[in-house]
């Protein structure tokens, strides 16, 4: 299903978030530039985040009709995902093993991973090409601080948080129509399964965005990002054969919304099946640090 | 018109720049196809009788061609680089020159189209292949040659309502919000996500009354067998209807919005 992809097309040539102010914030004079030991770095990472979340806030606040019109938009295309859905459950009752309400709790899951995914991380890696274009990626590489950090993380998006609570009234009503009161367990197995499902998005995309220190601009990669994670608000009793355990063991977009979705609703065969998610977060992340390393490597800047 | 080939041939030269940005799209887009794909083969796997009266080679044949006529007319990034080009001031010189802008950016659509179907036609192409036991073809020449006919004013009709919603970046300084919005629509009445008529007809009907399925949806439905003899016919001529008017709309908006226009940069 190819409707949220095409919205990537401007979502670069939209915002205009293309300076590097928040730079300016390692600067800052209440962060420390010296890096004494483990914990007072942390210290001084997270003062960091704090300032750029600051930044982001302020920034959001000043264009607040379009920061409104953006959460409208969002909420558009995920009521568009549920009425495709609707439309297909009103010429049959299941697809594999899925009902209608599974679907629409698995529809909700996935919207909610990826709109905390898209708050935290994804206005600032679709900038990475950006910052490898006009040479301002020299900057970063130049502060005392992890660049991946920085390059990561600079900028929240707040209307995500805002479609991540709408995601969540619908993942509460599709619950309500199964009759399912979840457990305090599988609340907390739930909470760890998203986060596991937001850092595999993260470390996909930057792989996908690490490409542009060679190749493609930054409107390709974030349709190419829609169109592969589309995939995960797709019920994984459709798939089989390679698609499946490609989607599954290589690019586990079949795991990051079906095995929360599938622990919510009772249909989860095996708890294997959240270890084997919390196996693959980890297999991302470290072959992103991997990929994001051999990147940097053949950076060459480009202007200056 | 000389001046104007020349703009298609310098067209042309810049989109061969993005030939791997193209075909890393055309290859990423086949991945939702082949979920939806997938979705419509469990469904008619665990049932025995149509949906809303497609057989599942028809509908797979549906989504196949949805693919191409997406990839012969969507618009791909003409709408933001027109307000780019209000925004910066850049339409300056088009008032001064003998060029006409709304030409100059059919012919830039037209180019950008041309090499995109040339890289994206490989990869499309292979997955057509491999999918061919399911793909239908038309019952005839004539019904292909109209599906042709369809596929030009729909790509008309793609490019004038883009136009026309670029303009919006006269009065508004932000118009990708807007852009998104109908879009959305679009995106939905327009058939890209299913076959409109297995909604509700009563639904179906209302939708048949908007422009949006004569941007995607009435091309495909003819070469798939659902439009034919008398509808076809009142289907092309509506679509015409609509192409005339969504040009005179591209056409008022510009000419309201140049009065608005105050050069910002130039």
């Amino acid at each position: 299903m190819d409707h949220e992809d095409i919205k990537g097309r401007g979502e670069v040539a939209t915002g205009g978030h293309g300076d590097i102010r928040p730079i300016a914030l390692s600067l800052h004079p209440q962060v420390s530039l010296v890096t004494p030991c483990l914990g007072g770095s942390l210290r001084r990472y997270a003062s960091l985040y704090a300032a750029m979340w600051k930044n982001s806030v302020v920034r959001e606040m000043s264009f607040k009709t379009n920061f409104l019109l953006w959460i409208f938009v969002e909420l558009l295309w995920f009521a568009l995902q549920l009425s495709f859905f609707a439309v297909i459950y009103s010429h049959t009752d299941h697809i594999g093993d899925w009902t209608k309400w599974q679907v629409v709790l698995l529809i909700g899951t996935s919207h909610f991973v990826q709109q905390i995914f898209q708050a935290l991380f994804l206005t600032n890696i679709t900038q990475l090409s950006e910052l490898i274009r006009t040479g301002k990626l020299d900057f970063m590489l130049l502060l005392p601080v992890n660049t991946r950090f920085i390059v990561s993380l600079r900028q929240v998006d707040l209307g995500g948080f805002v479609n991540a609570a709408s995601a969540l009234v619908v993942i509460g009503y599709a619950l309500h129509r199964l009759d399912i009161t979840p457990g305090m367990g599988q609340f907390a197995c739930f909470a760890l399964l998203m986060v596991a499902g937001v850092l595999i998005h993260y470390s996909l995309m930057l792989l996908l965005a690490s490409i542009s220190f060679w190749t493609v601009r930054a409107q390709s990669i974030v349709w190419g990002y829609y169109s592969l994670f589309n995939i995960a608000r797709f019920p994984d009793a459709a798939f089989s054969g390679f698609f499946k355990v490609f989607f599954t063991f290589a690019v586990p977009m079949l795991l990051v919304a079906n095995v929360p979705a599938r622990l919510l609703a009772h249909t989860l065969t095996t708890p294997a099946r959240m270890v084997l998610v919390a196996l693959m977060c980890v297999v991302c992340f470290v072959v992103s640090e991997i990929g994001w390393r051999f990147a940097l490597k053949h950076y060459t800047s480009a202007s200056s | 018109m000389r001046k104007y080939l020349h703009v298609l041939n310098i067209g042309i030269q810049n989109q061969l720049v993005y030939r791997v940005n193209f075909l890393f799209r055309a290859c990423f887009g086949l991945l939702p196809l082949i979920a939806m794909i997938s979705v419509w083969r469990t469904i008619y796997s665990g049932q025995s009788n149509d949906v809303g009266g497609y057989t599942l080679s028809q509908m797979i044949s549906y989504y196949l061609v949805v693919t191409l006529v997406d990839m012969l007319t969507a618009v791909n990034e003409d709408d933001w680089q027109i307000a780019a080009d209000i925004k910066d001031g850049n339409i300056s010189q088009f008032l001064v020159k003998p060029i006409d802008y709304m030409r100059y950016r059919l012919c830039l659509f037209f180019a950008g189209r041309t090499i995109y179907t040339v890289v994206a036609i490989v990869p499309v192409a292979i997955f057509f292949f491999v999918q061919r036991q399911y793909l239908v073809l038309p019952g005839d020449a004539a019904t292909f040659g109209w599906f042709a006919l369809s596929i030009v004013m729909t790509a008309l009709l793609q490019f004038f309502s883009a136009y026309a919603m670029a303009l919006l970046a006269f009065w508004v300084l932000e118009v990708s919000t807007f852009i998104f919005i109908l879009f959305a629509f679009e995106y939905l009445a327009g058939g890209h996500l299913f076959p409109l008529d297995i909604l509700p007809p009563a639904l179906a009907n209302v939708l048949n009354y908007t422009p949006f399925p004569y941007q995607l949806y009435f091309p495909v439905s003819i070469y798939v067998g659902r439009t034919s003899g008398a509808a076809l016919y009142q289907g092309l001529l509506t679509q015409f209807i609509w192409v005339v008017l969504a040009y005179l709309f591209a056409r008022f908006m510009w000419a309201r919005g140049i009065r608005k226009y105050s050069a910002v940069g130039g």
